[in-house]
């Protein structure tokens, strides 16, 4: 396997890990107007996230430092194509963790309900646009020889809108079952009732999701030369039962873990049809951006494997740690002598 | 104004912006840090108390240092595309580098230190705001590294049409960016000392706290002063290192348009920039400025008029920014050396003349670390990488004037909002004094 393969393969890696983590806070926020009904449920929630939605963010920063240093020309192309959709995730994510900080920090109820606001669409707009963003490149930008030629509404396609829709279930039911296993109480109870509601809905939304991938875009398409990559998709229907039987015999813990098998798979499956491309053009695959003519140098890509093989694993190991220690569910009882609690 | 000049306008603000937030990340984790090893060792209530009052204030202000800091990541990608295309095989080693090594240590056990008290022991707990403080300073280390290469480009080659990486160690023993660094954390720990020294003060006026807070003032005035005399040192090499690497910002620095030997320092000087000379030049010390550039008395210093017009940087935002900065940084040696001094006294309570004018100073290491980024990044136009690349061509094509607005305006309104909101907060929290 040359670099630019390898690089390839751990760009779409570290945006999974990144969806996988970032995507249960994200769902909490999703879910927050909805299923904590009280000021003490609302504070459960965001407590449940505290101590690590900061590291999970990290893994975004990475998976951006990543699409930069590895490939300097989809950087490039990406982050400016799709200029107003970046900036609203980047608003979002400022104000959410905004929201996240400084929501407990004033017992006025209308800066809580403001902030509670904050949090809620920080949360879905990212999450969304996400999806949009993604969409558009699993289906192919507008390019020609002087760059992307469409616009901001252009991206609201119908393929990108549903991309976006099916992020936003999919985040939501894996904040969902993150509820069910993180927090206690009546919130608890009440989440654990609804996971199988926001299942059905993933698996509709998935399976439209899948059906217009096969329409829409060329990722399956792609697939015919690698037959192994059906495992992929192969996987996520496997991980969507698994999540289904686990919820229904109550296993929360393991619906939590399959469900972010289903959302690593997902995005992966979009990721393998691509190769060798990054961002296909459309409509002519002359002007694509493939791993070869955006890659950086075989220098800086040797570099970059010395550092993440080093250091991947280690942050892998110390997050994975910090989240043993907060294992179990927040409670009510937790939160009531706690200063230093959100 | 067209998409050029509204993304220049744009990253100058968020940037500012993120280092309104910075800086006190940087120094007040390490003070922190310390007084709750303090803690541990003594097991005396105070300085738990006092951890907990500073952590406090810290972590209200550490929320939007980081989210301000991805939207910088973000711009080079969306407002700076050609120059992300154009350096980014040099340019974003250093940066992928950091999240991998220092932020993700930091972002995680901030985690551990808010919510971790009843978790781990108190020595673990310690430990992970030490990792904080030391993520937090190694993270800047790697941004300045970076910034250091546009200051001054090393280890690469011109191929395909783009700057590439040939000389990874050139990056990182550069002494440009070294410099850089240690005087930016340095910067960081004044603002941190200022922002303990003028809260304590506030306290001790009113007889708050007491013990607490003449505790904090003595730590911080002893780190306040050691920093601000350490930071004129590194300055001093750091403005050595200009002069030979930016000729034409050192130029711009001090006003000079004739290339001359044994340039005197004018302690009063107004520039002409329209004319190519200066108004006035009064009381000059003979042949200063040859020396603090390249310690030699009648070393040649090169002028603004041996730069083509449009390879000169502003001249006034460079001089001013540069003259301000080291007349606030005696201002700070001043300062602290007459609280640590007087510190040492019982009588602290008793000097309200001091504890009003360090109330005063507390923005002040703000306002000057500000200026020493206008004179790094306006002294360094018309170039966004010095010699390499020109700010005018790194700007990305395909964003329009319209979105370049929009983007200006969002991130103004927002930033502000959120701004006047931390203050709001950091005033309460910082009024409502330790809860012991």
């Amino acid at each position: 396997m040359d670099y630019q393969s390898l690089w390839f393969a751990l760009w779409a890696v570290l945006w999974a890990i990144y969806f996988f983590l970032d995507g249960f806070d994200l769902g909490v926020g999703i879910l927050h107007p909805f299923l904590p009904r009280n000021d003490l449920e609302k504070r459960l929630a965001m407590n449940s996230i505290g101590p690590v939605w900061d590291g999970n963010k990290v893994w975004l920063v990475t998976a951006a430092g990543v699409t930069f240093a590895a490939f300097p020309a989809a950087f490039a192309l990406i982050f400016s194509a799709f200029y107003l959709p970046l900036l609203l995730i980047l608003f979002g994510l400022i104000v959410r963790g905004a929201a996240l900080e400084f929501r407990g920090k004033s017992d006025s109820p209308a800066w809580r309900r403001g902030w509670d606001m904050a949090f809620f669409l920080g949360s879905l707009t990212t999450a969304f646009l996400f999806g949009v963003l993604f969409g558009n490149i699993f289906q192919g930008l507008p390019l020609n020889a002087q760059g992307y030629q469409g616009g901001f509404f252009s991206l609201f396609n119908r393929y990108g809108l549903l991309t976006g829709v099916m992020f936003v279930v999919m985040l939501g039911g894996h904040g969902a079952l993150w509820l069910a296993v993180k927090t206690g109480d009546e919130l608890g109870a009440r989440v654990r009732r609804f996971a199988m509601k926001i299942w059905a809905v993933l698996v509709a939304a998935t399976a439209l999701f899948f059906v217009n991938t096969a329409f829409v875009t060329s990722i399956f398409a792609s697939y015919i030369n690698n037959y192994v990559l059906l495992l992929l998709p192969a996987g996520v229907v496997a991980s969507l039962l698994g999540m289904g039987m686990a919820i229904m015999s109550k296993r929360f813990p393991a619906a939590f873990f399959a469900s972010g098998a289903a959302v690593i798979l997902i995005v992966m499956t979009g990721f393998a049809g691509l190769y060798p491309q990054l961002v296909p053009a459309r409509p002519d695959a002359l002007y694509s951006l493939t791993i070869y003519n955006a890659a950086a140098s075989d220098y800086t890509l040797r570099i970059l494997t010395v550092v993440a093989a080093i250091f991947v694993p280690v942050v892998a190991v110390y997050q994975f740690w910090v989240y043993r220690i907060f294992r179990g569910p927040v409670t009510g009882e937790d939160l009531r002598d706690d200063k230093e609690a959100y | 104004m067209d998409a050029l000049a509204l993304s220049r306008i744009q990253f100058a603000v968020t940037a500012m912006f993120h280092f309104l937030f910075v800086p006190l990340t940087l120094g007040l984790s390490i003070l922190v840090a310390y007084m709750e090893s303090r803690y541990v060792g003594t097991r005396d209530e105070m300085y738990l108390g006092m951890t907990k009052f500073w952590g406090k204030l810290f972590l209200i202000n550490f929320a939007l240092g980081v989210a301000t800091g991805l939207s910088l990541q973000f711009q080079l990608g969306m407002n700076w595309a050609e120059y992300a295309r154009y350096v980014g095989d040099i340019f974003a080693v250093p940066l992928a580098i950091e999240a991998l090594l220092a932020f993700f240590l930091e972002a995680t056990f901030i985690g551990l230190w808010v919510f971790g008290w009843n978790k781990v022991s108190p020595r673990l707990h310690a430990l992970s705001i030490w990792i904080v403080a030391i993520a937090t300073n190694m993270s800047a280390l790697w941004i300045l590294l970076a910034n250091g290469w546009m200051q001054h480009p090393v280890g690469f080659a011109i191929r395909n049409n783009r700057a590439e990486l040939v000389d990874f160690m050139a990056i990182l023993t550069s002494g440009y960016g070294w410099l850089k660094f240690f005087h930016t954390i340095l910067a960081g720990y004044v603002v941190a000392a200022f922002f303990v020294l003028g809260i304590s003060a506030w306290h001790i006026l009113r007889k708050n706290h007491l013990p607490l807070f003449k505790k904090s003032f003595r730590i911080a005035a002893t780190f306040g002063l050691a920093s601000s005399l350490l930071i004129v040192l590194v300055g001093d090499f750091h403005g050595a290192e200009v002069g030979k690497a930016q000729p034409a910002k050192l130029a711009a620095m001090e006003s000079l348009w004739e290339t001359e030997r044994g340039v005197p320092f004018y302690l009063l000087l107004v520039p002409d920039p329209t004319n190519e000379r200066n108004a006035v030049e009064l009381l000059g010390i003979p042949k200063m400025v040859s020396f603090l550039a390249f310690k030699d008395f009648n070393a040649e210093v090169k002028g603004l008029k041996a730069f083509p017009k449009e390879e000169r940087p502003p001249v006034w935002e460079t001089f001013l920014g540069f003259r301000l900065m080291v007349a606030l940084g005696g201002l700070f040696i001043l300062l602290s050396a007459l609280a640590f001094f007087l510190s040492r006294k019982e009588a602290l309570e008793r000097q309200p003349l001091l504890l009003k004018a360090l109330i005063l100073a507390l923005p002040l290491p703000y306002l000057a670390g500000e200026l020493g980024w206008i004179v790094a990044e306006v002294g360094r136009q018309p170039w966004i990488v010095y010699g390499v690349l020109k700010t005018s061509e790194a700007v990305s094509r395909g964003v329009s004037t319209f979105q370049a607005a929009v983007s200006l305006a969002g991130f103004t309104l927002l930033y502000s909002i959120l701004w006047g909101i931390n203050i709001y907060l950091l005033a309460k929290y910082a009024r409502k004094g330790p809860e012991v």
